[in-house]
């Protein structure tokens, strides 16, 4: 087996480079690759692109790259819980490309699966449709939309192993098999990293021929939005 | 007029048996509440699961388990969890039987407004563009004015549109209409203690009103 393992997160992601095309795992916080966040904003770089389902909130996640401006555009399609993302959009400091989520996903599946384009029936007749390839199949009208790769992809997992195959937990899963299979190269960080042998493969979601960089991340704070419990 | 709650309520008289449901953020949530446990329904989170349990107890509060609406929750016996490329394979595929979910506006041909306010508000479009244009049935919940008085049910919605000719049936908190397929909303039932005239009055696009309207009926 080939072991992908590095030290760390600043080891990870020591070389992305100013103006990098990313993508990062997560719906709202859940699945987030904190370690790497970190570790990004301790970097010098900036005008990165990041494809994200969210875009964080003001003080985690992606909402502290983006306060600390190193963000050039940001491909999502949820944005609502970020004031300093809906600031920088409006004031047209911050490139956006809203994308229906299903749409996003597909994109992203589309990509790492060398699939170039698709049709879809989300957004025809929507300001989403504008420019795009229209066709109709069944009496019904579908748009075209293109697979997405990226330079790098950040995903975070439970359970990993030395060559790369990924378990996840819970809906922490979301966008991140997906972006493994996306990324040049996949940067995957986990909060148990286990010798070959000890993931049951009956068992793995993520197949490690998907991830090129994984380590044990470290003090996850697994931040909630919307704590809500019933009496 | 109805409270949230009892729109709610109303919206989930249209639950049938065998159902799988995605419900959206805010009034469509509270539906959950309301479903007769006489009913076996699967309730979809797109985020990645089928499912969907109650809100945890405090102890059992975990942030790897979240729904679309970002609340943590629990997963019922029988769930299943999966990617989001999966989850919407699952709802353009037709899988998802009902969604039922808010607007800001809704035209009388059934096109439907609720991610964007030009200028002021933007949020994205979440999961809401891959579901209307995918639902075999879609049921929107939603108030019938503005805070301003403002009619939301419009001859054709003004600000940009979600998805074309998808809604079929609106519960507002004055009426539960149906869009016609030939253009209009049919008016079905009434809010308790809300007129046939008041609705007329606060809607801006074509009102069909076909014999008694009848008052909603509550268990």
């Amino acid at each position: 087996m080939i072991n992908k393992t590095v030290k760390d997160a600043h080891e990870a992601v020591a070389d992305i480079p100013t103006g990098a095309f990313l993508m990062m795992g997560g719906f709202g916080l859940s699945g987030i690759p904190e370690n790497c966040i970190s570790a990004l904003l301790q970097r010098d770089i900036k005008d990165l692109t990041i494809v994200s389902n969210n875009a964080g909130v003001d003080d985690f996640g992606i909402g502290l790259l983006l306060k600390k401006r190193m963000v050039k555009k940001m491909i999502s399609s949820y944005v609502g819980e970020n004031a300093e993302f809906e600031r920088q959009l409006l004031q047209g400091e911050l490139e956006v490309e809203l994308i229906p989520q299903g749409t996003l996903a597909e994109r992203v599946r589309a990509g790492g699966a060398g699939i170039p384009a698709f049709f879809t029936p989300a957004g025809v007749g929507t300001e989403v449709a504008e420019g795009k390839e229209i066709r109709e199949f069944d009496g019904k009208q579908y748009l075209m939309e293109t697979g997405l790769k990226a330079d790098f992809s950040i995903i975070k997992a439970w359970k990993g192993d030395t060559a790369g195959n990924l378990i996840f937990k819970g809906t922490a899963r979301n966008f991140n098999p997906i972006m493994a299979a996306a990324g040049k190269i996949c940067i995957a960080e986990v909060e148990e990293l286990v010798e070959i042998g000890e993931l049951d493969p009956n068992q793995i979601h993520t197949p490690g021929i998907y991830v090129q960089r994984i380590f044990e991340g470290r003090n996850y704070e697994k931040r909630i939005e919307q704590r809500t419990v019933s009496n | 007029m109805l409270s949230k709650n009892q729109i709610a309520q109303r919206i989930a008289k249209e639950v049938k048996n065998g159902q799988y449901i995605n419900l959206g953020i805010g009034i469509p949530t509270l539906v959950a509440n309301y479903i007769p446990d006489s009913l076996e329904v699967v309730l979809q989170s797109e985020n990645g699961l089928l499912g969907i349990g109650p809100f945890p107890k405090e102890e059992d509060v975990d942030p790897d388990l979240i729904n679309a609406g970002k609340q943590t929750i629990t997963m019922l016996k029988g769930s299943v969890l999966f990617n989001s490329a999966e989850s919407f394979a699952m709802i353009r595929g037709g899988h998802v039987h009902l969604t039922i979910l808010g607007a800001m506006e809704v035209s009388e041909n059934g096109d439907i407004a609720n991610w964007k306010i030009p200028g002021k508000m933007v949020k994205g479009m979440g999961g809401a563009m891959d579901l209307v244009a995918s639902a075999e049935n879609i049921i929107v919940a939603m108030q019938h004015c503005s805070k301003s008085g403002e009619s939301k049910l419009l001859t054709e919605c003004t600000l940009p549109i979600t998805g074309v000719r998808c809604v079929k049936k609106i519960v507002s908190d004055l009426a539960v209409l149906e869009v016609s397929p030939s253009g209009g909303f049919i008016l079905k039932e009434r809010a308790p203690g809300v007129s046939v005239e008041e609705i007329k009055e606060k809607t801006s696009g074509k009102l069909i009103i076909e014999g008694e309207v009848p008052e909603m009926v509550f268990d």
